[in-house]
């Protein structure tokens, strides 16, 4: 602080702070282009959907006041309350999967070993893919009549008879999350690694040489050890699934009855089906407070 | 040995969709032809999709370049809030910021215009891209750029000659992310454009499976899936070493 003081107190001409005052705008120069895509594609439609929430905004024609109906209209949308509880459910069962499934793939390539490069890529190589695309491409594959998955099935005896993937309400979600599971559980696999990579080789071997067996290693070394890394990931899929929108959109078409429509796919139906400017706008504010506030308490309580 | 077993068991899941749907798509080969006419033509489409990750890529790694620059070499007011500020994209769920962009947008003449759609998406990368680029200027050594000021350069000079270089990596890399995710993006096109002929591949191809009511042709929609994934799938191969960097400096400790 003292520095600071000092410095401005010299003669302008003085060279230094003449430099000292020329890189300040230099680095606003820089800076500048950021903080132009920030200000105005950012800060300016984070302002304006507030003030959207607060007016009748239709799709066509002019705003009128009309705060608080969006708000209060939220509560008497049977869609939304059915669509906040299947993407709990959504959420709870995803994470639950995509993080045994990706710390089991973790701990199964962790190790340098001929080969496991191949793995690797292997398993992460589904998210290069397109979420739509991949949606498109179970689409397909789980077809009754052109996929391959049905007639495997019943060629191994599994199944008697075509299977309705996307048919009911609990197939649909099965699907979905198999879908993001192949989807995802590399891209999280990758996450895990770099955090199990991080544990140092000589903690394991003291478990081992003081006769720690596989479990114990496990449950008293690796998972504590992974702690941080596993927050994230945590982190990362709650949010994720909670937003779900793309494979709900593409690959269920919310169906069916409406029993796989999310929260955010509430938001584009009110926008672009009821051309409700204003009611989706109300939606995703109490959305971006939820899910601000949700990650404050993670953060807080994982980390 | 039963280690391999396993793995190569999980190789064959993971592998197994794309094999297929490379394979279902080339039973016929029409497939391709058909998926070429359909539309406003597969010809359209992807040239719109590659504009718009070209424009992305481009203004993501110009953009996050300065920015990153700036960031780690000079001081000035208001840095840590700009800094913040853009980090906090992160934490705003894309509905809550594509809906009133749908309306912004349209203020500013960008309403269904692909070069919108990518001034979005690069908002949407520079937390990332400029949190890496900051990373990287900050990892090079001063007297790299002292040396460039001495002889005579501005630091618009030492920048564009020397420093730009020397973080080429992390210029790889941000490109590849911003590839990647405006090649395959779905919800902002399909929300900021609303005309046929502006529309990328995904919104396309998703289209088709939602307008052909019960007809849909099987065949020709994997020719789709696999126009939109070769493009992605070999890139990821070719620069994986450079997405894993990028991975574990930018997704970790951010």
């Amino acid at each position: 602080m003292t520095l600071t003081i000092t410095r401005s107190r010299r003669p302008a001409h003085s060279a230094p702070s003449a430099r000292w005052r020329s890189r300040k705008v230099q680095g606003w120069l820089y800076a500048a282009p950021t903080a132009v895509i920030v200000g105005v594609l950012f800060i300016a439609p984070l302002v304006l959907v507030v003030w959207m929430s607060l007016n009748r905004w239709p799709l066509l024609g002019p705003a009128t006041f009309n705060a608080p109906d969006n708000y209060l209209k939220i509560a008497d949308n049977p869609l939304f309350l059915d669509a906040v509880l299947f993407t709990l459910k959504y959420t709870a069962i995803t994470t639950v999967l995509l993080s045994a499934v990706a710390l089991g793939l973790a701990m199964l390539v962790q190790d340098r070993r001929p080969g496991i490069g191949f793995f690797r890529t292997a398993f992460f190589l589904p998210g290069a893919v397109g979420f739509a695309a991949a949606g498109l491409l179970f689409y397909g594959m789980l077809n009754n009549d052109f996929g391959p998955i049905d007639p495997m099935l019943q060629a191994l005896g599994i199944t008697s008879e075509p299977v309705k993937w996307i048919g009911t309400p609990n197939m649909a979600l099965f699907s979905t999350i198999a879908l993001v599971l192949w989807r995802f559980a590399g891209f999280n696999m990758l996450i895990l690694l770099t955090g199990l990579q991080a544990i140092p080789t000589e903690v394991y071997e003291a478990a081992r040489s003081d006769g720690a067996n596989r479990w114990q290693i496990f449950t008293k070394i690796t998972l504590p050890l992974l702690r941080p890394t596993l927050a994230l990931m945590l982190i990362l899929s709650v949010t994720g699934s909670l937003l779900a929108f793309d494979q709900f959109f593409v690959f269920t078409n919310g169906g069916p009855d409406n029993s796989t429509v999310s929260m955010v796919m509430v938001v584009y139906r009110a926008a672009f089906f009821r051309f409700d400017l204003g009611g989706a706008a109300a939606i995703s504010v109490v959305l971006l407070v939820a899910l601000v506030g949700l990650n404050t308490v993670m953060m807080r309580r994982l980390r | 040995m039963s280690r391999y077993l396993t793995l190569s068991a999980l190789a064959v899941l993971f592998l197994f969709p794309l094999v297929w749907s490379g394979y279902a798509s080339l039973e016929e080969p029409a497939n391709y032809l058909e998926m070429a006419r359909f539309g406003e033509g597969l010809g359209t489409y992807a040239t719109n999709s590659v504009l718009v990750s070209v424009m992305t890529v481009v203004g993501t790694l110009v953009i996050s370049a300065l920015g990153g620059y700036g960031f780690a070499r000079f001081d000035f007011p208001g840095k840590n809030l700009l800094f913040l500020a853009t980090l906090a994209i992160l934490m705003v769920p894309y509905a809550t910021i594509l809906i009133p962009l749908y309306v912004l947008l349209g203020y500013i003449g960008l309403q269904n215009s692909l070069v919108g759609l990518s001034l979005v998406f690069v908002m949407f990368q520079l937390p990332f891209a400029l949190f890496m680029m900051r990373n990287a200027f900050e990892a090079l050594p001063r007297e790299l750029e002292e040396a460039a000021l001495v002889d005579g350069c501005g630091t618009l000079k030492a920048f564009a000659r020397i420093l730009l270089h020397a973080v080429r990596p992390a210029l790889i890399t941000v490109g590849l992310f911003a590839f990647l995710a405006s090649w395959n993006d779905f919800f902002a096109p399909l929300i900021l454009l609303n005309d046929g002929s502006s529309f990328t591949l995904p919104v396309a191809v998703v289209s088709m499976t939602q307008q052909t009511f019960g007809a849909i042709d099987y065949g020709m929609l994997q020719a789709g899936v696999m126009v939109m994934a070769f493009p992605c799938l070999i890139l990821f191969i070719v620069l994986q070493r450079h997405y894993v960097r990028g991975f574990m400096s930018g997704a970790l400790r951010g």
